[in-house]
């Protein structure tokens, strides 16, 4: 039958997608904004482009970066991880404070382990015993902020010998001219794309992610893998209190706060879709360095740091409608 | 459960949290003399009804299937503007207020309809650009209200029981008779519990969740309102983190996030247990720092005990 | 035996002017033309049965019948006049309704809510007229002579009590035509009578009813007649009594039947499989039987006798409260599913979408993935491997799809099947387990899926094939054990038992399994 032959045919193309602006800007649209800014941006400041500016932005977008790369393997597993910030907070207090009291080492170490284990507890109510993610991690937000609190007394806490020791070395750091901090999110960042594209963990993931049931059909050990990647995603925060403590030295019992929104924004750019099942580490990597480079342009620009906020709930909603709109082919929903 | 027909329409369960409430209610009477006092107990009603009205609102919308992160900073907004605007009127000010919270529920209600965007980036989104808002608004910088009448209604009661309670438990009763009785209410159920069923027997989807939206967006800054009053003041940074507590009220007292299942009792139940916990540890002096951390366990007692309680018939796989 | 597609229906056509008449339908959705120039008409108290393979249109046809979809073509007359159904309430109020096989109805919501969704009588103010809402639905309830209170909550009802309260939300507005989308999927033969007879008492009201099915025993039961469609056109329309199933499934496929001929397997070996006295409390007990190396076992039973729980207890899905599975020989107890399938345990599911594929990765990622570490080495994915793996499924099971980079849910069920089937035989099991691995699938595919079945049996698997046809059961198994409200009430020899010993085991009646013979 002719219309079935031609459906074949666009499928041997490889995607039945109509030509036209909404499906370009969709599948790279992302990116094409990324470069109209970025060339917006040059116009208005001289600096814009200058490799010292772009070094600074890529550096600060690197917190949010490394623990953006970490929630991201929670979502592609198909659950949410709002605790982050506050474990930020946490993890940051808690590497400071031991700093001066049992040395840099172990410090360091200690901080990985309890964050870790924070890790193991949202891994453990949401992998092992099911509970829904939002709440589960929403809850973890406050009771870790208590926990902040508690340890530091609502004291804000800072080294106090900061000449006599390798621990900026993280946060201020360089190697080979590149910024300790940016090296850090890049190697993390390479290595999780690694795994989530090349190995059978990464595949298990994206399965559970997809379609647990059928997952857990297929032999696939579901709980341990929801709880591995609140592992990841712990461990990837405490790599992000480490550059973190050692820039600024010192830190402010709620430093973390607010940080989940801003790790879920730049997700959510990038493209990665909130259900599960699908996305990249490279997405989000675009979407935290757009989120950078635009709070950095307006600011070069002369405006006040919230108006980036402002911005930033434009251009979600824009990104994320654009994609659904080519997915399903019509600009607006029908239903009344 | 007990089922209570009449009043509560079919058969509302009494939800597990007021089990609860009732036990922490009898638990702080024991520990502390000053708890069970009309004055304290009018205290928990006006210092939770800022949560509690914003809580109204979001059950609707979370049966409705969707959620609000936004109502946070509508609350501020609303507030600046509350009070910012006193120059031209406090009726004026206080309209605007009112209305911003409104015009933004609508947006985000109009933009989740139209779009299909999910409505957590939607109001993740507009989480954000509403705090800028604000600080665009107030430039940073903190606002006094110089009108004495707006701050006195803050603290103004009906014989001895504080307005601010009254005008909660009014809109709990109003906002619990409107879901369980109007066609809006039940709509709201069926959208929440089915929407595409819902479509075909021509239930109009947007519509109803635009309206939950713009209800939710109204008792925010209504409670922005009412805490700048009690204030008598405005901060940029006001309702931070308030989403977190409403939701966690809402949550609380058994409506789920999937949509279809909720009640205002179970929401007033929620936003009780948050308030005599915090008042009753506060009576106890208890550090506020360990309120958190109680806060947060028993709310993931709760999601475990309905889990546990809710055990899928014995047909399901264990998975 | 007595060959079932024989027999003629009873029913003589109704001689009367149709109520609604379809002409020239046509529906087309982007790449696809669904139905084209489709003509159809439904008469007042008959019963009409539209056939037709999967994918044939007969979904989309109802659908734009009852306003779900608009015609790109065509004209819909009802009661003489030409109208344009917007949407499906549009539909409902001038008489004409669907009744799904998906569920749409609001289980958070009393039966009285979801009988009157979207149509809740109101008073001023938008409040609900909860009495007349209460008098409605239960004069509703009565004429459907239904058990269940109005102030149920649905979500609490068995399927069938469900069903019944979708019929009900369709008499809402006093119906014409009611279209019934294969409503006794999920029933159990107890169940059934009771639709029957609402079907009965509608006809008799005047209703002109059509009747989705695939099952021919209960087409030629019900209907007055038969129309069929085959990929999207329409083949014509016979009186029920004046035709056979033969004749049906050729205009149904353009072909006669062409059931698998080849042989069942001959040879057997050791017990690969072996279950005594297994139980999960509520679901099953008691129930002991062996499948050797070699042969096919089927297990035939009511839907809810417990079959399907006795194969996920078996794939470590459901841990059992008594007994012992043993395989190999050897006595198991798996935790997971996980352990299940590291010990060579394979479960082709009941429900591919839900269970047996990720619907939104593509065909060699789905195929690979219960043997990921055949295809890996130190937890590195090998493309190459993995593509040789899909090659070779693809091929030897003759899966249509143009690229691996497809996205299964985009394939044909019968294709979907193929895939999981593939999934698992690359795990190389020492079971396998296939729960009703022919449900919904087209006749072409299903030919082919017993002759593979067959054929893994002949080369050393252990087969257990779980199935509601009797055609299917009697034409695959070696042996077959029949299972009713959660035990096994006889084990008989798949060449010799007759169908009337069959049913009797599975519905309970008999008080022995007096006819089995074992071989």
């Amino acid at each position: 039958m002719a219309s079935a032959e031609q459906t074949k045919q666009q499928l041997l193309n490889g995607r039945i997608s109509r030509a036209g602006i909404l499906s370009f800007l969709s599948a790279q649209g992302i990116l094409v904004f990324f470069l109209l800014s970025m060339f917006v941006f040059s116009l208005f400041s001289e600096q814009f482009l200058s490799q010292s500016n772009i070094m600074t932005v890529v550096r600060q977008a690197s917190i949010i970066g490394i623990i953006a790369v970490g929630v991201t393997v929670v979502i592609i597993g198909g659950n949410l991880d709002l605790s982050v910030g506050s474990m930020l907070s946490f993890a940051t207090v808690l590497v400071v404070d031991l700093h001066d009291k049992i040395g840099p080492m172990n410090a360091i170490l200690v901080m990985f382990a309890f964050t870790l284990l924070l890790g193991a507890v949202n891994g453990f109510l949401i992998g092992l015993m099911r509970l829904n993610s939002l709440i589960v991690t929403l809850a973890m937000l406050s009771v870790i902020q208590g926990l902040v609190l508690i340890y530091s007394g609502g004291q804000n806490v800072d080294i106090a010998n900061q000449d006599g020791t390798w621990f900026p070395f993280f946060g201020r750091g360089y190697v080979l001219g590149i910024a300790v901090p940016v090296l850090l999110f890049g190697l993390l960042a390479l290595l999780m794309q690694i795994v989530m594209s090349y190995t059978g963990y990464g595949r298990r993931i994206f399965a559970v992610g997809g379609n647990p049931m059928a997952s857990v059909y297929s032999g696939i050990r579901r709980n341990w893998c929801v709880f591995s990647t609140y592992l990841i995603s712990a461990f990837c925060v405490a790599c992000a209190a480490l550059v973190l403590g050692s820039r600024v030295m010192g830190s402010q019992n709620n430093v973390g706060q607010g940080y989940e929104l801003l790790v879920l924004a730049g997700i959510i750019l990038g493209g990665t879709s909130l259900l599960g099942g699908a996305g990249s580490i490279w997405k989000t990597v675009i979407g935290v360095l757009i989120l950078g480079f635009i709070q950095n342009g307006l600011l070069l620009m002369g405006y006040p740091y919230y108006t980036q906020w402002i911005v930033t709930w434009v251009i979600i909603i824009l990104a994320v409608w654009l994609d659904l709109a080519n997915k399903r082919k019509r600009l607006l929903t029908t239903h009344s | 459960m007990i089922s209570i027909k009449g009043f509560f329409r079919g058969r509302t369960i009494i939800q597990p949290i007021w089990v609860f409430v009732i036990a922490i209610f009898i638990f702080f009477s024991f520990m502390s003399e000053y708890f069970l006092s009309l004055s304290n107990i009018t205290n928990i009603l006006v210092q939770t009804s800022t949560i509690g009205l914003i809580a109204l609102g979001m059950t609707y919308v979370m049966i409705n299937g969707n959620i609000d992160l936004s109502v946070g900073a509508i609350l501020g907004l609303a507030a600046s503007l509350a009070v910012g605007l006193q120059d031209y009127g406090l009726t004026i000010a206080i309209i605007a207020a009112l209305a911003s919270g409104m015009l933004l529920g609508a947006i985000n209600g109009l933009v989740v309809w139209k779009t299909g965007v999910n409505a957590f980036i939607v109001t993740l989104g507009a989480m954000l650009g509403i705090r800028g808002l604000i600080f665009l608004y107030t430039g940073e910088q903190s606002f006094y209200s110089m009108n004495f009448a707006f701050a006195d209604f803050g603290a103004s009661t009906i014989g001895p029981i504080p307005v601010l309670a009254i005008i909660f438990l009014l809109c709990t009763l109003v906002m619990h008779l409107v879901l369980t009785r109007t066609g809006h209410g039940r709509n709201t159920f069926a959208v929440g519990g089915n929407p595409e069923a819902s479509i075909d027997a021509g239930i109009r989807l947007g519509r109803h969740m635009m309206i939950n939206f713009i209800i939710v967006g109204f008792f925010a800054a209504l409670a922005g309102v009412l805490l700048a009053s009690q204030m008598g003041a405005a901060t940029p940074n006001l309702g931070r983190d308030y989403e977190l507590w409403t939701i966690t009220a809402v949550v609380l007292g058994g409506t789920k996030l999937t949509g279809g299942y909720g009640s205002i009792v179970g929401t007033l139940g929620g936003v009780l247990a948050i308030g005599i916990l915090r008042n009753g540890m506060n009576l106890m002096q208890v550090p506020a720092f360990y309120v958190l951390v109680v806060l947060g366990l028993i709310l993931i007692t709760v999601l475990i005990i309905d889990k546990k309680l809710n055990v899928p018939s014995t047909k399901e796989v264990r998975i | 035996m007595t060959p079932v597609h024989a027999t003629t229906g009873q029913r003589q056509p109704i001689d009367a002017d149709p109520v609604l008449k379809l002409e020239g339908i046509t529906k087309r959705f982007p790449g696809v033309v669904a139905l084209n120039q489709v003509d159809f008409d439904v008469r007042p108290g008959e019963v009409h049965a539209l056939l037709g393979e999967n994918g044939a249109g007969k979904s989309t046809l109802m659908k734009v019948l009852a306003g779900k979809h608009q015609a790109n073509e065509g004209r819909i007359i009802l009661g003489g006049e030409e109208m344009a159904f917007e949407n499906p309430k549009h539909a409902k109020r001038a008489g004409v309704v669907l009744i799904h096989q998906e569920q749409s109805l609001v289980p958070g919501m009393t039966v009285a809510e979801n009988i009157f969704l979207g149509s809740l009588p109101k008073k001023w103010g938008n409040r609900v007229d909860w009495r007349k809402l209460r008098e409605d639905t239960n004069r509703i309830l009565e004429t459907l002579k239904c058990s269940f209170q109005h102030d149920d909550l649905v979500g609490s009802l068995s399927i069938a009590k469900k069903q019944m309260v979708e019929i009900g939300r369709a008499l809402v507005f006093t119906p014409r035509v009611v279209v019934f989308d294969e409503p006794t999927a999920s029933l159990t033969d107890h169940e059934k009578p009771v639709l029957y007879d609402v079907i009965q008492s509608l006809c008799e009201q005047g209703v002109g009813i059509v009747y989705i099915s695939h099952r021919m025993d209960e087409i030629f039961h019900l209907s007055h007649r038969i129309s069929v469609l085959r990929d999207g056109e329409y083949t014509g329309t016979v009186n029920t009594c004046e035709t056979n199933e033969d004749e049906v499934t050729r205009m149904m496929i353009g072909r006669s039947l062409e059931l698998d001929h080849a042989s069942k397997p001959s040879e057997f070996g050791e017990n690969m499989l072996e279950l005594r006295n297994l139980s999960v409390k509520r679901l099953f007990s008691d129930v002991s039987f062996n499948v050797r190396k070699g042969e096919i076992v089927g297990m035939y039973g009511l839907v809810g006798a417990g079959r399907s729980e006795v194969a996920e207890t078996i794939f470590g899905l459901r841990s059992p409260s008594a007994g012992e599975i043993l395989l190999d020989g050897q006595p198991v107890s798996f935790t997971t599913s996980h352990d299940a399938v590291a010990a060579g345990i394979a479960l082709v599911p009941e429900d591919r979408k839900d269970q047996g594929l990720i619907l939104g990765m593509n065909c060699r990622d789905n195929m690979t993935l219960a043997g990921l570490e055949s295809v890996s080495t130190l937890g590195f994915m090998k493309r190459a491997d993995e593509r040789a793996v899909y090659d070779k499924y693809h091929q030897a099971m003759k899966i249509k799809t143009p690229s691996w980079r497809q996205k299964v849910g985009n394939l044909s069920g019968g294709n979907q099947q193929k895939i999981v089937i593939g999934k698992w035989l690359h795990t190389h099991p020492k079971l396998l387990i296939l729960d009703e691995p022919t449900r919904g699938i087209d006749v072409g595919s299903k030919a082919e899926i017993h002759a593979l079945v067959k054929e893994l049996a002949k080369s050393g698997y252990a087969v257990l094939v779980i199935s509601s046809e009797m055609p299917e059961v009697l034409g695959l198994s070696n042996r077959i054990i029949a299972m009713y409200d959660g035990r096994v009430t006889a084990e008989f020899d798949g060449d010799s038992v007759s169908e009337d010993a069959l049913v009797q085991a599975i519905t309970g009646m008999g008080a022995s399994a007096a006819a089995a013979t074992t071989a």
